[in-house]
């Protein structure tokens, strides 16, 4: 693996040995001392060019854990017409000697865009990229799911190391249609053997998802009670979509939203109770997630932060410590 | 205007895919035309060009081109995208009207019409836009520009669609005062704010915004009923999907005025290119799906779609090196346009060299209405606007050694058909044994 830059490019061993290594990466941090000397020298570039508070802290505290030095490079609006361009902020990095360069872009394919130009010869990791991909985050949460649906229920490794995630049942619910989350989830957890339903006002959902490896419905309140989820991962919606401006309409009123496709404590009521409630964040409560959902003993969602920092270390040492990590000795 | 007073005798050349025979262009003029060995040795200063087996075509005619200039002279002029349009085997060019000032006053198309005179590679005819500033607001003076020295014929917002169909409709009647065209740029513009790439499976795939191609159909279907409303002539601009070929196919059917164009590059690629992300793909309308460029086929093939136009359209390095979703939308096309349509239409057997000269000569010079001069019948005393093609040639495409200013070809690295080896117009060779020939060449003969 010299990039990450699409789940759909992870083969089932690629993506068994990144959430192993999370697991590895994980134990460490229970420990009194979090860092590891691992990436010592070596440079990682947190290239943003849309703020992400949450998904920076995550990658430079990923990063920081694993001794590598941090350059935090805010490139908010970027582009040919509103300042450097993309090609020469990738020159920059190249002549300064990046190793890694986690990328946040509006534009989808950006990333692509770094790891295949020729610009730079670093390891690309995609931050999230416009309504493409989150590699990362489909990568924790699935990491999320077989820590609470295999490790602790199987009686095996509780944190599920080596397991698959076969035959478990994943709802997504929410705006399909913008969601890099989406798009990221729907092909990993496939790539893992789970079922994956997506839910969503028809509006939400892209043209041509009749390709996709999952199903779809428009019926929330069927999907909870007559598939019976294993979790559900809820997607954030952003209250603009609702408006008649560009390209916006998507659906008539918040209220209306909420009504159909909002998860509350009585769709909570029609879940098993091993059922998790996911959330990548940040949440509108109240429009997609209730206070109720959203604090219950399902939601793991403040689990998912911790996790990502396990997973986002992964992902760098798998990258950058290249031909080692099978020994994994530095551990 | 330079003229050249070399006689050209080619031989063994094969007009309109036909049996062979040997052409004389002398004084501007088809002089002299007869089976091989029969012609008389003209007198004077001869070049004899050796064509056996070439293919000699009416001079090709782009409806829709676009030259940059005034405005954009870093990624075009029309000095060179004329010498272009030559390599490519052009005597005309309509070059559309968004430049910076848009063409829409007799002032700018004649600035346009000139620098066409005096670069002298091809014929050029400014497009008037259709309203002001392409602003989709209030009529732009047509008439004005229909009445200047440009003679403006073809009225077009392309890039932008005149969408409000109370503006479309008082353009089309309003033309039909000296018998110009309105040129559609059919776009449905709330169906496609933000679009970056058809939408189907490989858009929602890569999560880049769509281009429906109902936003297309759209448009188009109300266009044909207004035409025939109205009684007007209408012209489909870069027509890319199986739909719109079937609505331009049945108001022919209902004898409705309409004309339709496709692209070379509509005719072989496809969306799944965006999944590069590299905006050398990325164009307007959007390319699109394996169904829709065999429907362009086949409507080009049973003559629903009338032409082949190039809608060339250079950028500068800066423009297409960067995100897709920053980058220009369009694509060269002057210089690859007759080997794509070689490749995809007469190699296949679907179209003969007739069929070409029809849809990239004949047709677009009607439309245009400057078929006076061009899309000629190849006959003895005709203006010498002429093609020669070798057929049996192949190059690899490279966009640095294209004539254009820009190099953004989709077809770069690929391998195509067909090699303009001359182009004539109105005698002066423009193009000799395929390299163009610099006018100050020929004055200094």
């Amino acid at each position: 693996m010299k990039h990450l830059l699409s789940t759909t490019d992870l083969s089932k061993d690629d993506a068994l040995l990144l959430l192993d290594t999370a697991a590895q990466m994980a134990a460490t941090q229970s420990r009194e001392i979090k860092k590891l000397p691992t990436l010592r020298g070596r440079t990682v570039v947190n290239l943003f060019f849309e703020d992400s508070t949450r998904t920076r802290i995550s990658f430079e505290t990923a990063a920081k854990r694993l001794s590598a030095d941090v350059i935090n490079f805010s490139a908010k609006g970027s582009s040919v017409s509103k300042g450097e361009s993309l090609k020469d902020t990738a020159l920059t990095l190249h002549a300064m000697g990046a190793d890694a360069v986690v990328v946040r872009h509006w534009a989808s394919g950006a990333p692509y865009q770094l790891a295949h130009a020729g610009w730079l010869d670093a390891a690309v990791l995609n931050a999230g990229d416009g309504t493409h991909q989150h590699p990362t985050q489909a990568l924790l949460d699935a990491f999320t799911i077989r820590r609470h649906l295999v490790g602790r229920r199987g009686g095996g490794d509780p944190d599920g190391v080596g397991a698959d995630l076969a035959g478990l049942r994943v709802a997504i619910v929410g705006d399909v249609l913008h969601s890099r989350v989406a798009r990221s989830n729907v092909a990993l957890l496939r790539t893992l053997g789970a079922d994956v339903t997506l839910v969503s006002p028809p509006t939400l959902v892209p043209v041509g998802v009749e390709t996709w490896p999952c199903r779809t419905s428009y019926d929330l309140d069927a999907t909870l009670a007559d598939w019976q989820p294993d979790a559900v991962m809820m997607l954030r919606v952003q209250r603009e979509r609702m408006s008649g401006g560009t390209g916006g309409a998507f659906f008539p009123s918040p209220l209306e939203y909420t009504r159909y496709y909002g998860l509350d404590a009585r769709r909570l009521g029609l879940l098993p109770d091993h059922t998790i409630v996911m959330h990548p964040g940040p949440m509108n409560r109240g429009l997609e997630i209730s206070a109720e959902a959203a604090d219950s003993d399902r939601a793991v969602i403040v689990e998912q932060v911790a996790n990502g920092v396990a997973v986002r270390m992964a992902a760098l040492y798998l990258l950058l410590a290249g031909d080692h990590s099978a020994e994994g000795n530095d551990l | 205007m330079t003229t050249d007073p070399t006689t050209y005798l080619m031989r063994g050349v094969r007009p309109l895919g036909g049996e062979p025979a040997d052409v004389v262009v002398s004084d501007g003029v088809i002089a002299a035309l007869g089976a091989p060995g029969t012609l008389e040795n003209p007198a004077g200063d001869v070049v004899e060009i050796e064509a056996a087996g070439h293919v000699l075509l009416p001079g090709l005619v782009d409806l829709h081109t676009h030259l940059r200039e005034p405005g954009r002279e870093d990624a075009e002029t029309v000095a060179s995208g004329t010498r272009a349009a030559a390599a490519g085997g052009f005597t005309a060019v309509h070059a559309m009207a968004n430049t910076s000032p848009v063409a829409d006053t007799a002032g700018v198309v004649e600035q346009v019409w000139r620098l066409g005179r005096d670069a002298g590679f091809v014929d050029v005819h400014p497009v008037g836009a259709v309203t002001v500033g392409l602003a989709g607001e209030r009529l732009a003076e047509l008439g004005a520009m229909a009445r200047s020295a440009a003679r403006v014929r073809v009225f077009s917002d392309d890039g932008k669609c005149v969408h409000d169909p109370i503006l479309m409709r008082r353009a089309l009647e309003y033309v039909k005062a000296f018998d110009g065209v309105v040129a559609q740029h059919a776009q449905e513009p709330r169906l496609t704010e933000g679009a970056q790439m058809n939408e189907g499976v490989v858009s929602g795939e890569i999560g880049l915004a769509g281009w429906p191609a109902v936003a297309e159909e759209a448009i188009i279907a109300r266009d044909v009923l207004l035409a025939e409303h109205v009684g007007s002539r209408l012209h489909v601009c870069h027509l890319s999907t199986a739909g719109s070929v079937e609505i331009v196919r049945w108001a022919k059917s209902r004898g409705i005025d309409v004309t339709a164009e496709v692209t070379p590059h509509h005719l072989v690629l496809t969306d799944e290119l965006a999944r590069t992300y590299d905006p050398t793909y990325k164009v307007n309308p959007p390319l699109r799906t394996a169904k829709d460029v065999e429907a362009v086929r086949e409507g080009l093939a049973d003559g629903t779609i009338d032409i082949v136009a190039t809608d060339h359209a250079p950028h500068t390095r800066e423009d297409k090196d960067c995100e897709w979703g920053a980058a220009a939308f369009g694509m060269t096309g002057l210089e690859t346009a007759l080997s794509v349509v070689q490749q995809t239409m007469v190699d296949t057997g679907r179209l003969t060299w007739a069929d070409v000269a029809r849809v990239l000569s004949v047709n677009p010079a009607r439309i245009g209405r400057i078929d006076a001069a061009h899309g000629r019948p190849l006959a003895v005393g005709e203006p010498a606007n002429l093609t020669l093609v070798d057929p049996s040639a192949t190059r690899v495409v490279d966009g640095a050694a294209q004539v254009t200013a820009s190099g953004n070809t989709p077809f770069a690295g690929r391998e195509l058909p067909g090699r303009v080896v001359a182009t004539f117009l109105r005698g002066r060779a423009t193009v000799l044994d395929g390299a163009v020939v610099e006018a100050a060449e020929v004055a200094a003969r």
